[in-house]
């Protein structure tokens, strides 16, 4: 397989189709969410809601623990990972803040003044000389 | 004949739909996003177009993990807005324009654009939002100005399809289009974007100089938007900013030379870059 060469942009999971495939579960259980039934189930019991989707002990921790990031490095996709944050009342900007490791205040700083900038962040070599 | 008169790229950002659906559009925060779209809410009422062919991308609302279509035609009666899971957005059902949608669906595969055909299909913000943004507030028991043909295109499953190919769709559906025999002011409008990343530590990414050569392309120069590579949309709009190869689709079924009539840019809309263009072809 060619290298690839998205893999180089830094703080950045591109959910391709490997991803896709380990974590087909897990994204399926996030989706599932979707549906109040299915939102009282995990509430009841997320052991045993949990245990209805066939996904790794490491995505079933990364879960149990809210490790956004660990979730996409898992082959969560942010679409569905964040119908789980929307789950716990986290709203997407929140998330968005956790994600990226700033208190939610300073994240709204950072959009209001222009969002995150390019410049630095478009290589990994340039995060490690940081 | 059937006639596509005006593109429009548009952003979808959901609380864009949620500002307007919480009656905000006035506070601080939301007001230069609104005065933007002003003029083109105007535009739409003087332009009435018959029929809005509308690009837009899925989010797992439709179409989870379970099935990825690249290209998907809404060939329905109608199509419901969906349950996100906060409730659908307050807005009117969507009508097809089914005679139309099936005439381009048999046009555009036979030209070769193998596409999935949806008789069925509940429609999220990515579709809803650039409505509302056009079209002004409608409410649940009111109805859209006119007839929609959805072309859901997955962007969230890596790969999108290349912008040359949705370059080369848009080129096939103006064929489509333009050997339909009724007489129709047919508009179509690429919707997404501009530079987001909604993910992981370079989550907030915005990249305004590169959004604002990305609006230049799209107007004066779409063969060389068209060569754009997913490792540059990635890299310098962000892993969601991907999602603006959906415009290529809407600027291939425009002319090559096309009259810009507005533009509007406005950072931030929540994590995202909000961009806005209507392109009017010369006949």
């Amino acid at each position: 397989m060619a290298e690839k060469d998205y893999e180089d942009i830094p703080g950045t999971y591109v959910f391709d189709a490997d991803r896709a495939r380990v974590g087909y579960h897990l994204n399926q259980f996030c989706i599932s969410l979707q549906t109040e039934k299915n939102r009282g189930a995990l509430r009841d019991d997320p052991e045993a809601y949990m245990a209805t989707f066939p996904m790794t002990e490491p995505q079933r921790q990364a879960i149990r623990e809210r490790a956004w990031n660990r979730l996409l490095e898992l082959g969560g996709n942010i679409y569905y990972t964040s119908k789980l944050a929307a789950f716990d009342g986290i709203v997407f900007q929140d998330l968005a803040a956790e994600m990226s490791g700033v208190s939610r205040d300073d994240y709204r700083k950072m959009m209001l003044e222009g969002g995150r900038s390019i410049e630095g962040n478009r290589s990994k070599s340039e995060w490690k000389a940081k | 004949m059937a006639k596509i008169t005006a593109g429009v790229g548009c952003s979808h950002v959901p609380a864009i739909g949620i500002a307007m659906d919480q009656k905000i559009t006035n506070q601080e925060y939301w007001k230069p996003v609104f005065e933007g779209f002003e003029f083109s809410r105007q535009w739409m009422k003087e332009n009435s177009p018959d029929i809005i062919f509308l690009v837009y991308n899925d989010h797992c609302t439709a179409f989870d993990a379970s099935c990825i279509p690249t290209f998907a035609l809404g060939c329905a009666a109608e199509f419901k807005p969906a349950d996100e899971g906060w409730g659908p957005r307050p807005v009117p059902v969507v009508k097809g324009h089914q005679q139309l949608a099936s005439h381009i669906a048999q046009s555009v595969i036979l030209d070769e654009f193998d596409l999935t055909i949806m008789n069925e299909m509940e429609v999220d913000h990515g579709l809803t939002v650039p409505l509302s943004i056009m079209c002004g507030d409608h409410g649940r028991d009111d109805s859209w100005p006119c007839p929609v043909i959805p072309l859901a295109v997955n962007v969230v499953q890596y790969p999108p399809p290349t912008g040359n190919r949705c370059y080369q769709l848009g080129k096939a559906i103006r064929r489509a289009i333009d050997s339909y025999d009724e007489d129709l002011n047919v508009m179509i409008f690429g919707t997404g974007g501009m530079s987001h990343q909604l993910q992981a530590e370079r989550a907030g990414l915005i990249n305004a100089e590169w959004d604002k050569r990305f609006l230049n392309m799209i107007a004066n120069d779409p063969d060389g938007a068209s060569k754009i590579q997913h490792l540059e949309y990635i890299r310098e709009a962000g892993s969601e900013g991907i999602e603006m190869v959906m415009w290529l689709v809407m600027r291939g079924a425009l002319d090559d030379k096309v009259t810009e009539v507005h533009r509007h840019y406005h950072v931030p809309a929540s994590n995202t870059a909000v961009g806005h263009i209507i392109l009017e072809n010369r006949e």
